[in-house]
């Protein structure tokens, strides 16, 4: 056979290995497989391409792409990536590790999972934290699942209809076919009733308005039913918290936390609860113990709950988590600190509020946060043609002035773009 | 590998910061009303940059990985990450994409989207993939919807049940029951293959499909697919393939062709993306012919699914080619019946048939003349094989046998890498015999002893405290 | 060998019930919790549930194991051993004092389905 990097076998050992086994050919070792079955002839796929000419075509694939100044959020936030965290996360020792079910030699996932948890769980208020989601909208869907698993023959969920369309989508398409009922709606407490397992609340809404959510967990509690909320992780370090609003279940997406923009993914959904719920919470969790020679050491535990073991009695069906991008979030978390966590909420902030204010003032739009708090992310209401705007800021650069259903169009300001890029912005709406 | 005992927080010093950002340009700071602003601390650890890149160094020091060694284990694929695939994925030109970006400014990623999904169809021989699903079992999820939206369109919503066989994966009845199927289990022959004759009673009405993986988790090749498939969709089901067992079939066998309509692949087991210890993955979903008008249907992740993924994937595809696409299954199967007959005169072989990419042993054989045998289980063995730095196979998997030991060696290893393992599986099956302490007690050069996993499930710490 | 305690009725799924008037007092056999190996925990319905003869009123749990409790009886929920919740070895280390739950019971005909002592010890062989 021809030679190829991967795949060490020369012909010699190809000989001498199927002589140990007894069959003279690698055909031979598929001799149960009907003729009917047996893929005849070449695949119709492009011929092996070298390391430089792979590069190069993917090169020209990116060439393709247009790089712009992202002023856009709904749920993929366009922050500044520390140079530490890609050199931690592909050292092979992470990249190329299996899930850490042998804890003697996957100390090091175990405990950056850990830490991870323990982020978490100081960022929402919650007492337990997985080892981490696919990534918001999935951890939204299963956090309703659960409500379900943690009431008794309740079925009914509530979701808010402020939550980012996405969320929606995606609770949609997990409701659809089990035996529960879904509700949408933008009053979710007057959805509240005897069937009601779980109210899902966001804590800003996709148009940007920071949610009050005083007296939900009274009302929401008072029926028997849980309340979990929504958030984007890095704006937790400066807004009310989910357990400050005295919500069960924490979800979201941890992307904001130095997670490149990756046309989607992967990002890490984050999913957190209260003590009382810990048996029920999907996923993998990492618990701390001991040794054989008492040192402190951690391990997969609560196994017993999931999918492995439960079968179709778990609660969900995760297997494989984001363990790389929960890496990534500890380390970005650990580089931040709390004072690192408040600037970069500031900026984002000043920004966009910045930005709010010069938009206004071209006269191109109507104020669409009126009343509202927002942090860095706002909606106004376009007076101009919409097609025109994006076209024009597209054209300069800048992708920003995405439309919501409701025709409204959505901002977002991150510590990335400074004033200067924002003035640009402006200028370009100006011209209009 | 060394034991390390700090944990970040335990680093943190007041006043030390590890962050570097702009001073900003001095726009004013909006006040957050009180009533909506964080009351308590966030707890978060204070550390310098030097801090955090060494805890994590030294973190990953106590981690094995694919570039550290050998991964012997059943069902998982662990096969060699190929580093261009990773440097394909970082290149800022995708990186940078924001997932809602108008299609014009997004032409080369849906380009390599597209190129991945005609790949996978034409290696698998299904239609269309959905890319949307971000690991396996998300992937047998969306698939399920799949099979569940096929039968409403049908007028045919009364398919409720689904049918896996014993030697399943573990996820399968799971992603069911998400789906809001009921499961029905079938049993598996003596000789470790579904018999037509026990499935044809359960075909009915009711039936929504049935989940099979090809090869099985026994490693062997279900060769009556084509009556199961012809009696499934007689009755009006549809096949579901669970892809994680497709490497040996690369090259040889086509679930499109064996008759199957929904599908997942795994991309970080047949496609070489790396597990980075249990994630990021991606499960994409292909279907045949009849279930493509609804491939669109089920939006089971918030944007594209794991995009960074599907690059690493789609190198690696590009940089095998159409030629090496061929070699990939069959070399994985030589590798593992290569272990299976070196090693069967001393560890039990209960199918003792030629294998596909994995295969079981049910342990040590006691032949009554090798003393302490009984005295040594899979557990030990897996342990004590960590002592000579080799990941342990999957044990205790599948259940049909009470010591099994799962291996799967993939394409990536070498003759002399085998060879090397199956000398330390003899040596064990050996120290077993003369001192079975020495595997009881193992792993002994590992960076920590076997932990009390019972102590951690009663007492259950899940969070860093203080001088906890 | 696994402990069989005479007096006592059994059902296939390995619980075991005292009769105490209309009361049913449930737990596991001692060939349940040496199946299981150490016990981690137990999950324990609340007071007051309706439970159906047949079907899981909660679980036992160990490291690499998890098994449904079935109830033997219908009723309702009397009484739950809240030493359990905490305590799980309780049950390896007696599994016959340390009940689960007491269910005061809707139909004490369905006692007459359960194995006597001998017929259990037979059943698990």
């Amino acid at each position: 056979m021809s030679s190829f990097a991967y795949f060490p076998h020369t012909g010699e050992d190809i000989r001498a290995m199927l002589e140990r086994i007894g069959v003279s050919s690698l055909d031979d070792l598929y001799f149960d497989v009907p003729a009917d079955f047996l893929h005849k002839g070449e695949y119709d796929l492009p011929s092996a391409m070298s390391e430089q000419e792979v590069r190069s075509y993917f090169e020209k694939l990116g060439a393709m792409n247009t790089t712009l100044k992202v002023f856009v959020g709904q749920g993929a936030y366009d922050h500044y990536v520390p140079s530490v965290i890609p050199y931690i996360t592909s050292r092979s020792e992470f990249l190329t590790s299996y899930t850490p079910y042998q804890s003697e030699i996957s100390q090091g996932t175990l405990r950056y999972i850990f830490e991870y948890q323990s982020m978490i769980c100081r960022m929402t208020g919650m007492d337990i934290s997985n080892a981490s989601m696919y990534d918001g909208p999935t951890a939204a869907a299963e956090a309703l699942r659960m409500c379900v698993a943690c009431t008794r023959r309740r079925n009914k969920v509530v979701m808010s209809t402020k939550l980012l369309p996405n969320v929606q989508q995606v609770i949609r398409t997990y409701m659809k076919y089990p035996d529960m009922e879904l509700v949408a709606a933008d009053d979710v407490l007057a959805e509240l009733g005897p069937d009601v397992a779980g109210v899902l609340v966001p804590s800003v809404g996709k148009h940007g308005g920071i949610q009050d959510l005083e007296g939900y967990a009274d009302r929401i509690h008072a029926c028997g039913a849980l309340m979990a909320v929504y958030c984007d992780l890095s704006t937790l370090a400066v807004l009310r918290t989910p357990a400050e609003w005295g919500a069960d279940i924490a979800v979201g997406d941890g992307q904001s936390l130095g997670i490149p923009l990756n046309f989607g993914g992967p990002y890490v959904g984050f999913m957190a609860c209260k003590k009382d719920y810990m048996r029920k919470l999907p996923g993998r969790i990492v618990g701390q113990t001991v040794d054989g020679e008492g040192r402190r050491c951690f391990v997969l535990t609560l196994q017993a709950r999931e999918q492995h073991i439960r079968r179709e009695k778990a609660t969900s069906n995760i297997c494989s988590n984001e363990s790389l991008m929960a890496l990534w979030v500890t380390v970005y978390l650990s580089l931040m600190g709390p004072e690192g966590m408040r600037k970069v909420n500031e900026l984002g902030s000043a920004g966009a509020h910045y930005l709010h204010d010069r938009l206004m003032s071209t006269g191109k739009f109507e104020d669409f946060m009126t009343g509202r708090n927002y942090l860095n992310e706002f909606c106004l209401k376009p007076l101009v043609d919409v097609e025109k705007l994006q076209k024009a800021l597209l054209d300069g650069g800048y992708f920003a002035a995405l439309q919501l259903e409701d025709g409204t169009v959505t901002f977002c300001v991150t510590e990335k773009h400074g004033k200067e890029e924002i003035d640009g912005l402006v200028k370009i709406v100006e011209g209009l | 590998m060394k034991y390390y005992d700090r944990l970040i927080f335990e680093l943190s010093h007041p006043g030390r910061t590890g962050f570097s950002l702009p001073a900003g340009d001095s726009l004013p700071v909006p006040e957050i009303p009180a009533h909506l602003r964080r009351q308590g601390d966030t707890g978060l650890p204070e550390v310098s940059e030097v801090d955090v890149v060494r805890h994590y160094t030294n973190l990953s020091q106590m981690n094995f990985g694919v570039d550290t060694g050998f991964y012997p284990l059943g069902s998982c694929t662990m096969k060699y990450n190929p580093k261009i695939n990773e440097e394909m994925a970082n290149l800022p030109a995708f990186t940078g994409l924001h997932p809602l970006q108008p299609e014009s400014t997004v032409k080369g990623a849906k380009t390599l989207i597209d190129g991945l999904d005609k790949a996978l169809s034409e290696i698998t021989g299904m239609k269309k993939f959905t890319f949307l699903p971000c690991a396996g079992a998300h992937g047998e999820l969306t698939g399920l919807m799949l099979m569940r939206e096929y039968h409403m369109a049908r007028g045919d919503a009364a398919r409720t049940k689904v049918i896996v066989p014993d030697s399943a994966h573990g996820t399968n009845p799971a992603s069911a029951h998400v789906a809001g199927l009921d499961i029905i289990e079938v049993k598996s022959r003596p000789d470790g293959l579904v018999d037509v004759e026990d499935l044809k009673p359960l075909l009915g009405p009711e039936i929504a499909g049935i989940m099979m993986t090809n090869p099985n988790t026994l490693g062997l090749f279900e060769k009556e697919i084509g009556k199961i498939a012809a009696l499934v969709h007689e009755c009006g089901g549809l096949l579901y393939y669970d892809g994680a067992n497709m490497n040996p079939m690369l090259g040889k066998v086509r679930p499109g062709d064996m008759g199957f309509d929904i599908m997942h692949i795994n991309l970080h087991k047949t496609f070489s993306t790396p597990h980075g210890g249990g994630g990021p993955g991606s499960g994409p979903v292909g279907v045949s012919e009849r279930v493509l008008p609804y491939l669109a249907i089920p939006v089971t992740s918030g944007f594209h699914g794991n995009f960074g993924v599907m690059v690493k994937a789609y190198a690696y595809i590009l940089t095998l080619g159409r030629e090496n696409l061929l070699m990939a299954g069959p070399l994985a199967t030589l590798n593992a019946n290569y272990i299976k007959e070196s090693l069967k005169d001393l560890y039990k072989l209960p199918i003792p048939t030629v294998c596909k990419h994995e295969f079981v042993y049910d342990g040590l054989i006691d032949d009554g003349a090798r003393e302490g045998v009984p005295g040594a289980t899979t557990l030990d063995i897996a342990k004590r094989l960590l002592d000579y730095g080799y990941h342990a196979p999957t044990i205790y998997f599948p259940l049909l046998f009470h010591q099994a030991l799962m291996i799967e060696p993939t394409e990536t290893e070498s003759k002399e890498t085998l060879d090397a393992f199956i000398d330390v599986m003899r040596t064990i099956a050996e120290e077993a015999a003369r001192d079975p302490e020495i595997l009881r007690s193992a792993p002994h050069n590992a960076p920590i002893r076997r932990p009390d996993e019972t102590e951690a499930a009663r007492n259950p710490i899940v969070c860093w405290q203080p001088n906890a | 060998m696994s402990k069989v305690i005479d007096g006592l009725l059994y059902s296939e799924s390995h619980e075991w019930v005292k009769v105490d008037g209309d009361v049913a007092i449930i737990g596991v056999s001692d060939y349940a919790q040496a199946e299981m190996g150490e016990i981690t925990y137990v999950d324990l319905p609340g007071e007051g549930d309706e439970i159906e003869k047949g079907e899981d009123f909660g679980a036992l749990e160990s490291v690499k194991a998890a098994s449904e409790l079935y109830s033997p009886v219908s009723g309702t929920v009397e009484a739950v051993n809240e030493d359990l919740d905490g305590n799980p070895q309780l049950i390896n280390e007696d599994p016959y004092s340390n009940w689960i739950i007491k269910v005061k019971m809707s139909d004490d005909s369905e006692l007459g389905e359960l194995m006597s002592a001998a017929d259990y010890e037979k059943s698990i062989g």
